[in-house]
C-alpha cells in the first residue's frame, strides 16, 4: 500500500451519499475538471480544492479512517457533493504519492487526531450515584404503570375479540402508543403502533395480530418479572421496552467486514435509522451498528459495503448479542478480498431459531446464504439451495426490504446459477441485502 | 417455509378464539381468560418461529446462456454504473436550471455503450437491470444497450414484463445456429422470439443474400402485419437486387404500410423494375422543355406505391409529380437533359415559369438521400459559404443535414466547417449533428472559433446551449488543452450582457471537463 491504503470502489463511495441528489452531484464532480491541488497523506486522508460558482474554490478534506469530512462549502449535506466528488476522483485515479497536507487541511486533521487520542467519555465527571438510582427507580415505576395499562388494553382486545378491529381503526392504538411514550417506554410504544396497523394489512391479519399481541404480552410479563430473569435476558427485555443499555458490554477486536448498510425512516418521518451489518472475519460474529439522523439530515456514520475495518466492537448486553458500537479503529479501512462462506437455507432458519432463545422478540437474524439460486415469481421470489430441494421465500416486507429493483439485480447476477447472498433471515422469509457473483469477491449492494 | 403439522390445528383454534373474543366463548375453549389465551399464543408463536423449516423450491429458471464476451475493465464498469446512476438525474434536457460547470453524464452514456460495443465487451451482470431500464426509457439507446446486455439481458427480459421490449427490437444477442444447418435455421425461424428471428435473418443474409428472401417467403403469409413491416425494414441495410423479386411481390401486400415500404426499398435500387417504371413516368413529366405533372394517378402508379390523396393544402398533380421524381433513379436525368451533370441540371431554369422548381428540387433532394447519391447531394447543397436561403436545392436545414449524410465523412466535415465559418453557429446545430464523432480537426476549430466570437460579441452562452452540448459530446478530447485558455473569466466587453463573461468561463469549463471525462472514459475502455 503506497498511498491511503487500498482505494475504495465508486459504489462504496456513492454508498456514503446522504441522498440521490448528492449522489448525482458528487458523480458530476468526480472528474479532474474542477479540482486542483489534490493530494493525500500516508495516514489516510485526501484533500483538494474544488472550483465552484464563487471566486474562491471550496476546500475539501476527507479523513478516510472515519470516514469524516470537512468542506468549506455552505452545504448542510453530509458528506457534501464536493467530498463525494473528491472521493470518486480518488477512487478512480488516486491522488498520487502521499504528501504533506496544506495548512487548511492539516489543522482539521490535527484536531481530529487530538480528539481521537483523548480517552472516550472525557474526564470522569463526579457521578451522582444516589440521584441516578432514584431517577432509574422513578422511570421503572412509570414503565411499570404503563405495562399494567397495556396488559389491560390487550386483555380487553382479546375479551371483545379481534373481529371488528379492521373497522375500529388505528386511532385507538395510536392513543395507547402515546400513553406508552408518556410512560417512557418507547419500545412498547413502537410495538403498539405496529399492532394497530396490522388489521389493514390484508388477508391473514387476525393470525398476525394475535402473534404480535401475544409477543407484546410476553414482553409485558417479562418486564413484570425482570428482576428474576438471567442477566442477558433481563438486558434484552430492558432494551426491548426502550431503556437505554446500561453497563459496558463485551469488547471484541476483529477485522470487521461491512456486509450491508441501509436507512429506514420512521412512520412519522421524524427519524432516519441507519442499520449497518458487520461480521468478524476471524471470529464470524455478526454485529449491528445503528445510527440515527433527525429529519432532513442523514445519519453521520457511513461504512461502505465490502470494506474491512480492523477495530474493536463494543457489544451491548442483551438483544441476542447483535447491537454493537464501533470502538477504536486500528487501521484505515480496506476492501475485502474474499467472499464470506455461506450456509444452507436449513442452517439459516436454524440460526434464527437459536437466536430466539436469547431474544424471543427477534424479527430476523443476519445470515450469509449460499450457494443459492434466486427463483423469480410473480407472487413471490425464492432463494433455493443450489443442491437439494429446499428454498426460503424472499420477504419484501422486512425492515430492510427493497424494491423489486434489488431483486432483479440479484437475478441478473445469478443468471440462473448459484450466488452468495447476505441478508436478514426471519419468520417472514429472507430479505436479501448484498450479493456476490461467482468468481468475484466484490460485493454488490442490492439497491 | 413451514412448520410441523402438530400444533397447527391448535393455533387455528387460538386464532378462532381470539377473533371471537373470550367473552363469547364460555367453557370448553382452549383458553378461558384473555391472559391464558395470550400466554398460549405467545408460546405458540415463539415455538413456530424457532422451528421454521425451508419450503420446497419451485422450478428453477433455465440458466442464462453463457456470454463468451469479456467483462469490461473494472474502472470502465464503475464508470458505467456512474453514468447509469446519473441517468435519471435532473438538469439534463429541460431548459430550466443553469447547468453549472459540471459535465452532463447522461449524454455520455451512448458514447460509453458505443465504445464498449466496438471492443466486444458485455455489460457487467449487476448493471444489466439498470441498462435495461435505461433502454426502456430511451429508445435511442436500445440497440447498443441490448447488444451489450446480450444473452443475460434477454434472459431477464423474458421474466420481467417491464423489459418485454427487449424481446422485440434490438440485435438479439442470443446464440444463432450455424447458417449452413438448414433444420436448425428452420427451427429457430419458426419458434424463435422476434428479436432472434431478425438476428437470424441478418445472419442468413450476410452469408448468402438470396437465401434471406427465401427464408422470409416460407412464413410470410402467416406473419402479422407489424412483423412483416419490421422484417422489410431490416432489409434496408445491405439492400441488393437479390431482394427485388421478393419486394416486387410485397407490392401486392394486404397492408398499406408494407406496400409503401416495399415500394420505397425498390426505388432505392436504381436497377429494379420498379425504378425503371418510375423513371419512365418521371422523364415523361420532366425534361429540358419544361414540366408537365401527371394528369392522373393510374392503377400502375398506385401499385408502385404512389399515394393518391395529397396532404391538406397541396395540389394533387404536384403531389404525384413529387412522388414520381423521388422514386426515379437519378441516373435517368443525364440522358434526359442531353448529357448534363447534376450541378448543371440543378442550375437550369427548368419550369421556373410554371412554378414547379421548388417541387422538383425537393423531390430530387429526397431521391438523392434515398439513393445515397453524393454527386447529386453535392449539387443540391451548393457551396457551403452561400447564404442558406439562396441554395439550389433546399433551404431546409433538416433536408440539408440528410443530404450531407450521403457525402464521405471528410467532405461532410469540411462542408459544415465552411458553413460555420461563413454563417456562425445559429443555424449549424442540425448540420453538426450529422458529422462523424469525434469531429475532424478543422470542424472542431471552426466551432470553437465561432463560440469564441459569440463570447466576444457579449451574448449569453445559453443562446448556444445546443451547440455547446454537441461540442461537449463530439469535440475531439484532444482539444481540451487548447480550450483551457478560454476557461478564464475574460474582461467583459463594454456592450456585453451583464455577467456574460463569467457564464462563458463556466460554459467553457464544463466543455473542458466533459472532454477530459470523455478522454478518461475512453482510456478506461481499453480493448480486451
Amino acid at each position: 500500500m503506497t498511498e491511503q491504503g487500498v482505494r475504495w470502489t465508486a459504489e462504496q463511495v456513492l454508498a456514503l451519499a446522504p441522498d440521490d441528489a448528492s449522489r448525482k452531484a458528487g458523480g458530476r464532480l468526480g472528474g479532474a475538471g474542477p479540482w486542483s491541488q489534490i493530494g493525500g497523506s500516508a495516514s489516510g486522508s485526501v484533500w483538494g480544492l474544488c472550483k465552484g460558482s464563487g471566486s474562491n474554490p471550496y476546500r475539501t478534506v476527507v479523513d478516510l479512517t472515519g470516514p469524516a469530512y470537512k468542506c468549506s462549502c455552505p452545504s448542510r449535506k453530509f458528506p457534501c457533493k464536493h467530498a463525494l466528488g473528491l472521493l470518486l476522483l480518488w477512487s478512480a485515479e488516486g491522488v498520487g504519492e502521499p504528501g504533506e497536507a496544506p495548512d487548511w487541511a492539516a489543522q482539521w486533521l490535527a484536531d481530529r487526531a487530538a480528539k481521537a487520542a483523548r480517552p472516550a467519555g472525557g474526564a470522569a465527571a463526579p457521578v451522582d450515584e444516589e440521584g441516578a438510582r432514584r431517577r432509574a427507580e422513578r422511570r421503572a415505576a412509570r414503565i411499570g404503570a404503563g405495562v399494567t395499562e397495556l396488559e389491560q388494553r390487550l386483555a380487553d382486545l382479546l375479551r371483545g375479540g379481534l373481529a371488528g378491529q379492521e373497522h375500529t381503526g388505528y386511532a385507538a392504538w395510536e392513543e395507547t402508543a402515546a400513553r406508552m411514550v408518556d410512560a417512557q417506554a418507547p419500545g412498547l410504544a413502537g410495538r403498539v403502533r405496529e399492532l394497530g396497523t396490522i388489521p389493514s394489512c390484508g388477508p391473514g391479519w387476525p393470525a398476525r395480530m394475535l402473534e404480535e399481541a401475544a409477543l407484546l404480552h410476553l414482553l409485558d410479563r417479562a418486564w413484570m418479572g425482570v428482576a428474576g430473569l438471567p442477566d442477558q435476558l433481563a438486558a434484552t427485555v430492558r432494551s426491548r421496552v426502550g431503556l437505554p443499555a446500561s453497563g459496558e458490554g463485551e469488547a471484541v477486536r476483529d477485522r470487521w467486514l461491512v456486509l450491508a448498510q441501509y436507512d429506514s425512516v420512521s412512520p412519522d418521518g421524524r427519524l432516519t435509522t441507519r442499520r449497518i451489518w458487520l461480521r468478524g472475519v476471524a471470529g464470524g460474529r455478526p454485529a449491528l451498528v445503528l445510527d440515527f439522523g433527525p429529519p432532513g439530515r442523514p445519519p453521520g456514520l457511513a461504512l461502505p459495503v465490502g470494506l474491512v475495518l480492523e477495530a474493536e466492537m463494543r457489544f451491548r448486553p442483551g438483544s441476542a448479542g447483535l447491537r454493537a458500537d464501533l470502538g477504536e479503529r486500528f487501521a484505515a479501512a480496506a476492501p475485502c478480498t474474499e467472499v464470506p462462506a455461506g450456509v444452507s437455507t436449513q442452517a439459516a432458519l436454524e440460526a434464527y431459531g437459536a437466536a430466539l432463545r436469547d431474544d424471543p422478540w427477534l424479527e430476523s437474524w443476519p445470515v450469509v446464504l449460499g450457494p443459492v439460486v434466486p427463483i423469480p415469481g410473480e407472487l413471490g421470489w425464492q432463494l433455493a439451495d443450489a443442491e437439494g430441494t429446499s428454498a426460503l421465500p424472499v420477504s419484501l416486507t422486512g425492515a430492510g426490504s427493497r424494491s423489486r429493483g434489488g431483486l432483479w439485480q440479484l437475478a441478473a447476477l445469478s443468471g440462473g446459477g448459484p450466488v452468495t447472498v447476505f441478508g436478514e433471515c426471519g419468520h417472514r422469509g429472507f430479505t436479501p441485502l448484498t450479493a456476490w457473483q461467482p468468481g468475484s469477491s466484490e460485493p454488490v449492494a442490492l439497491s | 417455509m413451514g412448520e410441523g403439522d402438530e400444533g397447527y390445528g391448535e393455533w387455528q383454534e387460538l386464532v378462532g378464539a381470539a377473533l371471537l373474543g373470550t367473552d363469547r366463548r364460555r367453557g370448553g375453549g382452549p383458553a378461558g381468560s384473555p391472559e391464558a389465551l395470550l400466554d398460549a399464543a405467545a408460546v405458540h408463536t415463539v415455538r413456530r418461529r424457532a422451528g421454521l423449516r425451508p419450503a420446497g423450491a419451485r422450478p428453477r429458471p433455465e440458466p442464462a446462456p453463457p456470454d463468451p464476451r469479456p467483462a469490461p475493465p473494472e474502472a470502465a464498469a464503475r464508470r458505467l454504473a456512474q453514468l447509469l446512476a446519473g441517468r435519471t438525474g435532473a438538469g439534463s434536457g429541460g431548459g430550466g436550471g443553469r447547468r453549472g460547470s459540471a459535465p452532463d453524464l447522461t449524454e455520455l452514456l451512448p458514447q460509453w455503450l458505443a465504445a464498449a460495443g466496438r471492443h466486444g465487451y458485455r455489460a457487467p451482470a449487476a448493471l444489466v437491470p439498470a441498462l435495461l431500464d435505461a433502454a426502456r426509457a430511451r429508445t435511442d439507446l436500445r440497440p447498443q444497450a441490448l447488444a451489450l446486455a446480450g444473452t443475460r439481458g434477454l434472459w431477464l427480459a423474458r421474466m420481467n414484463p417491464d423489459w418485454r421490449f427487449a424481446l422485440r427490437g434490438g440485435a438479439g444477442g442470443g446464440e444463432l445456429p450455424d447458417v449452413n444447418d438448414p433444420s436448425a435455421v428452420e427451427r429457430l425461424w419458426e419458434e424463435g422470439l422476434f428479436a432472434e428471428r431478425v438476428a437470424l435473418l441478418g445472419a442468413v443474409r450476410a452469408h448468402e443474400p438470396a437465401a434471406a428472401p427465401r427464408l422470409l417467403a416460407t412464413t410470410w403469409a402467416s406473419e402479422r402485419a407489424e412483423d412483416r413491416l419490421m422484417f422489410l425494414d431490416s432489409l434496408r441495410a445491405g439492400l441488393s437486387l437479390a431482394d427485388e423479386s421478393f419486394l416486387e411481390a410485397a407490392l401486392g401486400d394486404r397492408s398499406r404500410n408494407v406496400r409503401a415500404t416495399a415500394a420505397e426499398l425498390l426505388s432505392a435500387l436504381p436497377q429494379s423494375a420498379l425504378a425503371g417504371r418510375m423513371a419512365e413516368r418521371a422523364v415523361a413529366c420532366v425534361g429540358p422543355q419544361g414540366v408537365t405533372p401527371p394528369a392522373e394517378c393510374d392503377g400502375g402508379m398506385l401499385r408502385d406505391g404512389v399515394v393518391k390523396r395529397p396532404p391538406a393544402g397541396r395540389g394533387e398533380r404536384a403531389w404525384w409529380l413529387g412522388q414520381l421524381v423521388e422514386a426515379a433513379p437519378l441516373s435517368c436525368w443525364r440522358e434526359r437533359f442531353g448529357g448534363l451533370g447534376p450541378a448543371e441540371i440543378v442550375a437550369l431554369p427548368v419550369a421556373a415559369a410554371e412554378g414547379w422548381t421548388e417541387e422538383l428540387h425537393a423531390a430530387w433532394c429526397r431521391a438523392a438521400v434515398r439513393q445515397r447519391d453524393p454527386e447529386w447531394s453535392r449539387a443540391l447543397l451548393g457551396p457551403a459559404s452561400a447564404p442558406p436561403a439562396a441554395g439550389p436545392g433546399t433551404a431546409s436545414l433538416a433536408e440539408r443535414a440528410k443530404l450531407l449524410e450521403t457525402l464521405p465523412d471528410g467532405e461532410r466535415a469540411e462542408w459544415v466547417a465552411e458553413f460555420v465559418r461563413a454563417h456562425g453557429l445559429s443555424e449549424a446545430f442540425q448540420l453538426l449533428g450529422v458529422c462523424v464523432v469525434p469531429w475532424a480537426g478543422a470542424l472542431g476549430r471552426a466551432v470553437v472559433d465561432a463560440l469564441d466570437i459569440a463570447r466576444e460579441a457579449g451574448s449569453y452562452p445559453w443562446s448556444f446551449s445546443g451547440v455547446m452540448g454537441l461540442a461537449e459530446r463530439c469535440l475531439d478530447p484532444a482539444e481540451a488543452g487548447r480550450l483551457e485558455a478560454l476557461t478564464a473569466t475574460a474582461e467583459e466587453p463594454p456592450d456585453a450582457s451583464p455577467g456574460a463573461a463569467a457564464y462563458w468561463a463556466e460554459a467553457f469549463q464544463r466543455l473542458v471537463s466533459t472532454l477530459r471525462l470523455r478522454a478518461a472514459m475512453l482510456s478506461e475502455l481499453t480493448p480486451p
